[in-house]
């Protein structure tokens, strides 16, 4: 089970609270984590990646056990403590304020 | 008794201001999708319980959300609340997805527009800045949106397709953004032509449809910008918006970045009757509901200068059409106001008196129950104000 950590937007938008906790099958990469976040609530797609292009929104950053993980390919792998549930995958506004 | 319920986008999130017939004491619901901005909400003119909101983030991108309910609760078109699996045909988080079409068999090439500095630059979905519920289908929904294209919905917002023939129109390369992006803010469905479809755009123009959205042409003849290379060019003019009273579909009143105009020849021509308007720049500009001749907009300085002139918020009327105005002040501030009404800030009912309503960049929305002889605050301080629409409840 993966956790994943949503900006407060996204959780309003999900009706979830601030973590969720999504099955993975094969390997655990930033795309794998974000498909199954979207299947479970697609109301959150194109909202963190484009609809299309699946690109990450320029103003979200990805991280995990205190890597910036947001400039990796799609098809990296994340660190073992979140393919464990140690800790969790975050989705965070680059950005705050305003 | 029959009612009205004012729809608010701000930049902060939805609100809903109802009240009965008298238009008196106001009840305020607030604020739904707090913390987004909300470009516009609008209902449906065959069944007021639906209405359609466009909630927009520069993070999270275009979400659309739907009520059956008169705006009591809201769900994501094909998602409901509460439902995280997807059911077999059910397109769920597609209502949200706005894809240009350029397939070979009913779209066209994304081409580029010009950017603020003169050059050529790629076609960017944005954000969704207009909802128009059809007048004769009750699932049909148009959107306009940034980059400028024009879609439609025909599942009750679940899906959109666009209406390429108008982003295809050949002239895209000379389209530009104004200030706020380069938009579709204004679309006027005709009451009398089922295919008869007008649109705006900053900075583009005016555009009419005949076919249902086939095909357009630019309607722009008479409009003079002394700030594009050629002043009378047939599209390039900062359109800002365009009014019509569904009683005569003919006439359109239009306010341009400077300049008041009317058509009388369903956009083919343009005069300006800007007339003794104190300063003819200006966002709003709307018909009164039972007198297709008296119009309102409200003067901002300058294009430089976004605010009303000499601090004092006056809505102008004429009641002939244009060309001889007079301010309205009764309610409304007379010193030191300086705020701003936007584009879509502006609405009427269909009561006896027609009502007015507008909102503000300072979080006021102002109120008329007499057509606009006399103005009261009906909410001072919200976020500030992106659009108003209004409902006229039976």
């Amino acid at each position: 089970m993966i956790r994943v950590v949503l900006p407060q937007h996204l959780r309003t938008l999900a009706h979830v609270g601030m973590e969720v906790q999504v099955n993975v099958a094969g390997k655990v990469t930033l795309s794998s984590i974000l498909d199954a976040v979207e299947a479970d609530y697609p109301m959150l797609k194109g909202t963190i990646r484009d609809h299309i292009t699946l690109e990450r929104r320029p103003f979200l950053r990805f991280f995990a056990c205190g890597e910036d993980l947001s400039l990796e390919s799609p098809d990296t792998l994340v660190p073992e403590a979140v393919v464990s549930g140690a800790e969790p995958f975050l989705v965070i506004g680059a950005i705050a304020g305003g | 008794m029959s009612g009205v319920r004012v729809l608010v986008g701000t930049r902060k999130g939805a609100f809903i201001l109802t009240s009965d017939g008298k238009r008196e004491k106001w009840d305020v619901s607030c604020p739904h999708f707090a913390g987004w901005e909300i470009y516009h909400m609008k209902g449906s003119p065959l069944n007021p319980n639906r209405i359609y909101a466009s909630q927009t983030s520069g993070w999270f991108g275009q979400i659309i959300q739907r009520s059956d309910d008169g705006g009591k609760t809201w769900f994501q078109p094909g998602t409901p609340p509460g439902e995280q699996t997807t059911p077999q045909g059910m397109p769920k988080g597609e209502s949200n997805k706005f894809v240009y079409d350029v397939s070979p068999e009913t779209g066209k090439p994304l081409t580029t527009h010009q950017w603020y500095d003169g050059t050529q630059h790629p076609w960017e979905f944005k954000r969704v800045w207009h909802i128009e519920p059809s007048l004769s289908e009750a699932d049909t929904v148009f959107a306009g949106v940034e980059d400028a294209a024009l879609f439609r919905s025909k599942d009750g917002g679940k899906t959109w397709q666009e209406l390429s023939g108008l982003r295809g129109h050949g002239s895209g390369p000379a389209w530009q953004p104004g200030a706020g992006g380069m938009g579709l803010h204004t679309i006027i469905l005709d009451p009398s032509d089922p295919k008869r479809i007008y649109i705006a755009i900053s900075a583009a123009g005016a555009f009419r449809t005949d076919d249902g959205g086939a095909t357009w042409k630019p309607i722009n003849k008479g409009l003079c910008s002394l700030y594009i290379p050629n002043p009378t060019a047939e599209v390039g003019h900062c359109v800002h918006h365009v009014a019509m009273n569904p009683k005569r579909p003919g006439v359109l009143y239009m306010q341009k970045h400077w300049d008041v105009l009317r058509s009388d020849n369903s956009g083919d021509s343009w005069t300006e009757v800007s007339g003794n308007l104190p300063t003819d720049f200006g966002f709003v500009i709307d018909v009164h509901s039972h007198e297709p001749e008296t119009i309102y907009v409200v003067p901002i300085k300058s294009d430089s200068e976004h605010y009303v002139p000499d601090g004092k918020l006056r809505v102008y009327r004429s009641k002939t059409g244009g060309n001889d105005w007079e301010p309205l002040t009764n309610g409304l501030p007379q010193q030191n106001c300086y705020v701003n009404i936007l584009r879509d800030a502006m609405a009427v009912d269909t009561l006896d008196k027609c009502g007015v309503y507008f909102g503000t960049s300072g979080g006021q929305v102002y109120a008329s129950n007499d057509a606009g002889d006399s103005w009261n605050a009906i909410v001072h301080d919200l976020p500030g104000v992106l659009s108003v629409e209004v409902q006229t409840l039976p």
